[in-house]
């Protein structure tokens, strides 16, 4: 059976004046429906690339070099624009990381759901609006019709991101990518967004693919987990087994770094040493061997593969494997 | 001597100018300007202003190259039979000493009105800024035409022109040091709660002292960037108030009262009194904008905007 | 809302009374309301008895506050030259000017938008660049210059459109408060080259801001959010993408339209505009000082209320502005 969505060794570049530079080299990665898929990293690892180049909306000047992307079996990484239309927003779905910036300033709630509808369907203006109050409600606006006449910077940050979900849930898609949902709100709202977020990935049984650098809100809501390192995954599997027993080193090192229960008063929480390569100079052999503690000669001149461990694991580390 | 130099020839602005074309071809233009009016009466064919030069026979000659040119006057001459080309390097005398000194006038007020505002703060600092910003609210060349009409109203029109030059100065600084001053006290405002200036304080150092050894040079860039751009928004008001008859005389022509002189010939068909010193203007202004608009961008302070 | 649109009125009025001191001063000094009423063919004697009744040898202070309250009623002073009042003659200039600077206005905005918005999507094409040089050169050419190239290009050697005066003026209101050009195609003819001209001081300001506001809230993640909502492109140019772009560009439109009257003096001198402009370089020939202080006075007020109107609908159009003065 095909996967909703199948992303196979997906390399994008950027084009520079020196020359192109890799941003992603080989990431594969799929996504049926209902699945919800935590894709894990640190900034720069290359993360929220990928979730562009899905939708293919890199900004420039990046590009897709190589790999196929396959939604409902069509490849849509080589699309044209109009065509792509039809499937950006309205079958993919994305919410930003800052609700502050992503909501036009100028124009009301109500205008900018009802736009995206109209983008997407032969609809009525009366019946989007019946939409969107309806899409409201999911996502526990309350007095949703006063709401759609109101502007962004009328709202609280939580809530911004709520109205960000019910846009994106409009056109009731296949699969939502979320890039940070949460990053820039405060704690307590960001759990409950991210509660909001499974429940109605599992109510509407839509596909999640969730960006982030934070392992525990990836453990708490997905089933899967890629990790990426500096444009590649480094690892990948169930989300359990992932968190309970890492392979890689440096997802030990990301789940040990997490403020856990068994820290005392006055201890340090644990970090990795040093710093993600820039695009510009990845170490050769494997990219994580300069910070790594177990490493050996091979690291520094062999690139591990992504290799199946047998128990459904896919690990990128020659020690390990 | 010799360790700035070399400073200077390893910094970035110095490296920036090298790669930059533009950046060089202005400069190498303006030089010429400069020097051009600095040696005016050596280098152009006639004085213009020697009136044993003129004969009213000699007026409107087309340029040499033109039916009735002659060689004796490269450009042709003017309605008063002057040699255009001698007139026209005068005038870019006049116009240059006018862009300088009007520059520095406005820096002057400007980095004062600015240093003390920003410094001293408080009752001073709103009040300054008030008049700075209800002149801001109105355009340089109103302000400038305004007051150079009163002067004339005041003075008669004989005196106005033989103190036109200084007049001009003050006209024009009085018009546009604004500029200065908010962007002098934008500039003071970051700068004096740093550390430096804390520690200046400490050891006892009077304001004036901090203000002028401390502060004020680190507004330079900002100055140096408004300074190259102003000299040219100074000689087009220079122009334009020649032009208008608000500013210098016929008989001592700037570039503006030169084009102003002959527009009323262009009807006639003699379009060299007017086109030559527009296009001699236009070129001037031009390379100190280019070189402005490259300072800013090497130097890149933070301006205000308008 | 309310206290902000209070906020700037006050402030306008406060500057308004800043520039009616000035001008009183101004006339105080230079002028002589005496001249301006009898000429000067007046006996010493006779001449101090009407300064007396005039009240010119009142304090300062008083004299200022009678100046402004004749000024609040409408009442500038005489026209020495034109024998009535000067607010009159003003007024009966001032349609000449706002067709030149509506004309011109006119022309800003449709030239200029079209070539912001185009330069910022496509700034790498032939055009745009040629777009960008051409107004690097524009700012650098003085108006009248323009003027009198524009002249001497159509007027004087193509023969192509009239290079001064108005043309034919027909009466709007049959009352001869309004002689337009509007409305008759030799008065359009006319209009042309000095619209032109104006605009031209402005055009290159307004092509780059636009252009450089624009390409700024086209790098936003609202505008790249709106592409993720697989809106059209058009959409998201012309609606989303503008009206933001649209908020910082009417702001300095304001201003520069204040500018543009400025700048009429000498777009009128050069085409023998029968304007406030043309009357004021009069004014200031002919020493007519109760004139030049209206006319100080009088455009000082115009500038100060679009100003303030355009403070007042950017406050209603941009939405945090309005929450903020509530």
């Amino acid at each position: 059976m095909s996967h909703l969505l199948e992303v196979k060794d997906l390399e994008v570049k950027f084009a520079l004046r020196s020359g192109d530079l890799t941003a992603i080299n080989g990431v594969s990665f799929t996504l049926d429906k209902g699945e919800k898929l935590g894709l894990v990293g640190e900034s720069g690892a290359g993360k929220s690339v990928t979730g562009f180049a899905i939708i293919n909306l890199l900004s420039k000047p990046g590009f897709i070099s190589g790999g196929k992307i396959l939604f409902n079996g069509e490849d849509i990484s080589s699309m044209n624009d109009s065509k792509m239309r039809n499937i950006r927003g309205d079958r993919i779905s994305m919410i930003f990381q800052d609700p502050m910036m992503t909501l036009n300033p100028v124009f009301t709630i109500g205008t900018q759901m009802i736009e995206t509808l109209k983008a997407h369907r032969q609809i009525s203006k009366a019946h989007a609006k019946e939409i969107a109050l309806e899409k409201l409600k999911k996502v526990y606006i309350p007095s949703p019709e006063k709401r759609l006449s109101q502007y962004s910077h009328e709202f609280s940050g939580g809530m911004r991101q709520r109205i960000i979900i019910a846009i994106s849930l409009l056109t009731d898609p296949a699969i939502i990518i979320a890039d940070e949902p949460t990053t820039a709100l405060d704690v307590t709202i960001q759990a409950e967004i991210m509660d909001l977020l499974r429940e109605l990935c599992d109510s509407e049984q839509m596909g999640l693919i969730l960006i982030t650098h934070d392992l525990a809100v990836v453990s708490e809501v997905t089933e899967k987990i890629a990790v990426m390192y500096a444009g590649r995954i480094i690892e990948s599997g169930a989300t359990n087994d992932i968190v309970n027993d890492p392979r890689h080193p440096y997802t030990a090192g990301l789940i040990r770094a997490l403020p856990g229960g068994v820290l005392k008063p006055g201890e340090k929480l644990h970090q990795i040493p040093g710093m993600m390569p820039t695009l510009t100079d990845i170490p050769l052999g494997c990219a994580f061997n300069p910070r790594c503690l177990i490493k050996n000669g091979i690291c520094e001149s062999e690139l591990p593969e992504l290799l199946d461990n047998g128990h459904k694991r896919m690990i990128a580390c020659h020690m390990r494997n | 001597m010799k360790r700035s130099i070399k400073r200077f020839k390893d910094s970035y602005l110095f490296y920036s100018f090298k790669n930059d074309k533009t950046a060089m071809a202005s400069f190498f233009l303006l030089a010429c300007f400069i020097i051009l009016s600095i040696t005016a009466p050596l280098v152009s064919p006639y004085n213009p202003y020697d009136a044993k030069n003129t004969d009213i026979m000699n007026s409107e000659i087309p340029p040499m190259w033109l039916d009735g040119g002659s060689s004796t006057f490269i450009l042709g001459t003017d309605n008063m039979g002057r040699d255009l080309l001698s007139t026209m390097i005068y005038g870019l005398r006049i116009s240059v000493i006018i862009g300088i000194c009007a520059v520095a006038l406005q820096a002057f007020i400007g980095i004062m009105m600015g240093l003390t505002a920003g410094y001293v703060g408080g009752k001073v600092d709103t009040v300054l800024m008030r008049i700075a910003d209800i002149q801001f609210s109105f355009p340089y060349l109103m302000v400038a035409i305004f007051i150079s009409a009163i002067f004339q109203v005041m003075f008669g029109v004989g005196s106005f022109e033989k103190l036109a030059v200084p007049l001009l100065v003050i006209i024009i600084g009085l018009s546009e040091w604004p500029v200065y001053a908010r962007t002098i006290r934008a500039a003071v405002m970051g700068e004096k709660n740093k550390e430096y200036v804390e520690a200046a304080r400490v050891i006892g150092l009077s304001r004036p002292v901090i203000m002028f050894r401390h502060i004020l040079p680190n507004t330079l860039t900002s100055v140096m960037v408004i300074s190259t751009i102003q000299v040219a928004n100074v000689v087009m008001s220079e122009a334009a108030l020649s032009f208008l008859g608000l500013g210098m005389p016929v008989t001592m022509p700037s570039l503006g009262s030169l084009i102003r002189e002959g527009f009323e010939y262009i009807f006639s068909g003699s379009w060299w009194i007017t086109i030559f010193p527009g296009i001699f203007l236009i070129l001037f202004v031009l390379v100190v904008n280019l070189l402005g608009d490259w300072l800013r961008d090497v130097l890149n302070p933070k301006l205000y905007k308008g | 809302m309310f206290a902000f649109i209070i906020r700037r009125i006050a402030q306008a009025i406060f500057v308004m009374l800043v520039i009616s001191l000035i001008g009183f001063a101004i006339k105080n000094k230079i002028g002589d309301p005496v001249r301006d009423m009898v000429g000067e063919r007046v006996t010493p004697q006779e001449r101090a008895k009407i300064r007396q009744k005039l009240g010119l040898n009142d304090p300062f202070i008083t004299q200022y506050i009678r100046f402004v309250d004749h000024a609040v009623h409408g009442d500038l002073g005489l026209s020495f030259f034109y024998k009535k009042p000067a607010l009159d003659v003003i007024v009966e200039k001032a349609p000449a000017t706002m067709e030149m600077v509506i004309g011109a206005g006119l022309l800003i905005i449709l030239i200029s938008l079209p070539l912001g918005i185009y330069t910022s999507l496509k700034p790498r094409t032939f055009f745009s660049r040629f777009v960008m040089g051409f107004s690097t050169l524009g700012v650098s050419v003085p108006v009248f210059l323009t003027a009198i190239m524009l002249i001497y290009i159509f007027g004087v050697q193509l023969h192509w459109l009239p290079s001064y005066g108005r043309g034919k003026t027909v009466d709007v209101f049959g009352n001869g408060w309004w002689m337009s050009g509007f409305f008759t195609a030799d008065g359009l003819k006319h209009l042309i080259l000095p619209c032109i001209s104006l605009a031209s001081i402005e055009l290159p300001l307004f092509i780059r801001l636009i252009r450089s506001e624009m390409m700024e809230v086209l790098e936003t993640d609202y505008i790249k959010y709106a592409w993720a909502k697989g809106l059209s492109p058009m959409r998201i140019w012309l609606v989303h993408a503008f009206k933001n772009t649209l908020l910082p560009v009417i702001t300095v439109f304001g201003v520069q339209i204040g500018i543009m009257f400025a700048f009429t003096i000498l777009t009128e001198t050069v085409f023998q505009w029968q304007g406030m402009g043309y009357m004021f370089l009069e004014a200031v020939e002919r020493s007519d000082t109760s004139l030049l202080i209206a006319y100080l006075v009088v455009v000082g007020s115009v500038f100060v209320i679009v100003n303030t109107v355009v403070d007042i609908i950017y406050g209603f159009i941009n939405p945090t502005i309005r929450i903020a003065g509530r």
